[in-house]
């Protein structure tokens, strides 16, 4: 697909900023997000193809301003909602109103 | 998001932090009561990720190849059996390759397209590595960013550029330094940067570490 996401050989977006002692994640929601991602990848929800793809057909302008685990979240609530794990009312509520699919198989602590 | 005056960005920068955290748990929230995640099991991904894995694994990697001339050569040969035999197994189940620094040649490793990186012996990648500047530059002008990194390489030296994607990634197995005769793997590992893995560095100068 191409968009802007295929940033190779463009001009204009600055020199490159090297953060010192960088932390791994920089708020606590980053890492529930990569941790969501995983989860449900190990679940077959999706592949990694399908997030790249829902990330890459963001608009640009929300591509370009968002940061990069913002695009996860976009992304994952975009597979969440396309393949029918919950509705985008219940994300906006932030509470499942009926129970949820069947899944192949379930990230838990002892896997 | 453009902020009028200092004051206002601040403001800004709050409530749109806020946003994206109260979204994130709406999602944890509905997930979890859908019984699609077990929020535990996020805890242990996220305390994998900040403190199991990283650039000390890739150090240890390269280090062996420094050492240990079989193993340099099943590294260059299947990078992804080789670090398996060490318990590095990707969980994405992508290719590692790994690439070879020489006098003649620098190896330099970007992801133009997104963010691939070689997760299971370098933790997840830092923000430049994931910014516009560096994918937009590194095939375009490598020279520049490393100058930006403070590398500077002798211009007979050729910069070759590997564009990561989501089924090969790239390692680059740096020179190892002079002066480093009879040294352990674990003092040689003390030399090895995360950025002299990505291409965008060199080892330490020995003289640093000891």
């Amino acid at each position: 697909m191409d968009g802007v996401h295929d940033m190779g050989g463009m001009d204009g977006f600055g020199k490159i900023e090297v953060e010192k002692n960088e932390p791994v994640f920089h708020a606590s929601w980053e890492g529930r997000v990569l941790a969501m991602q995983r989860s449900m990848a190990y679940a077959r929800a999706w592949n990694i193809d399908h997030s790249r793809f829902a990330q890459e057909q963001l608009p640009p302008i929300t591509y370009l301003s968002a940061s990069y685990y913002q695009r996860w979240v976009l992304a994952i609530e975009k597979n969440i909602v396309a393949r029918d794990f919950a509705s985008a009312e219940e994300l906006k509520a932030g509470h499942a109103t009926t129970p949820g699919k069947m899944l192949r198989r379930k990230l838990t602590v002892s896997v | 998001m453009v902020a009028h005056d200092h004051g206002d960005e601040d403001h800004q920068h709050g409530s749109e932090l806020s946003e994206t955290q109260l979204r994130v748990r709406a999602l944890e929230t509905v997930l979890s009561e859908k019984g699609y995640i077990d929020p535990a099991a996020l805890d242990a991904i996220v305390d994998y990720y900040e403190t199991k894995v990283g650039p000390r694994n890739g150090a240890k990697v390269v280090a062996k190849a420094w050492g240990d001339p079989a193993f340099r050569e099943a590294l260059l040969a299947d990078a992804t059996t080789a670090v398996g035999t060490l318990g590095h197994v990707s969980r994405v189940g992508d290719h590692l390759v790994a690439v070879e620094n020489t006098p003649k040649r620098h190896n330099m490793v970007v992801c133009t397209l997104c963010s691939c990186y070689p997760w299971e012996i370098l933790g997840l990648p830092p923000v430049w590595y994931k910014s516009a500047p560096y994918r937009s530059r590194a095939v375009k002008d490598p020279r520049g960013v490393l100058a930006d990194f403070g590398v500077k390489l002798p211009i007979d030296i050729e910069i070759r550029v590997w564009d990561s994607t989501a089924e090969t990634r790239f390692l680059v197995l740096p020179i190892r330094p002079a002066g480093t005769d009879g040294w352990s793997e674990e003092q040689l590992a003390e030399l090895v940067t995360r950025d002299c893995m990505i291409g965008t560095g060199l080892p330490k100068n020995p003289s640093e570490s000891r």
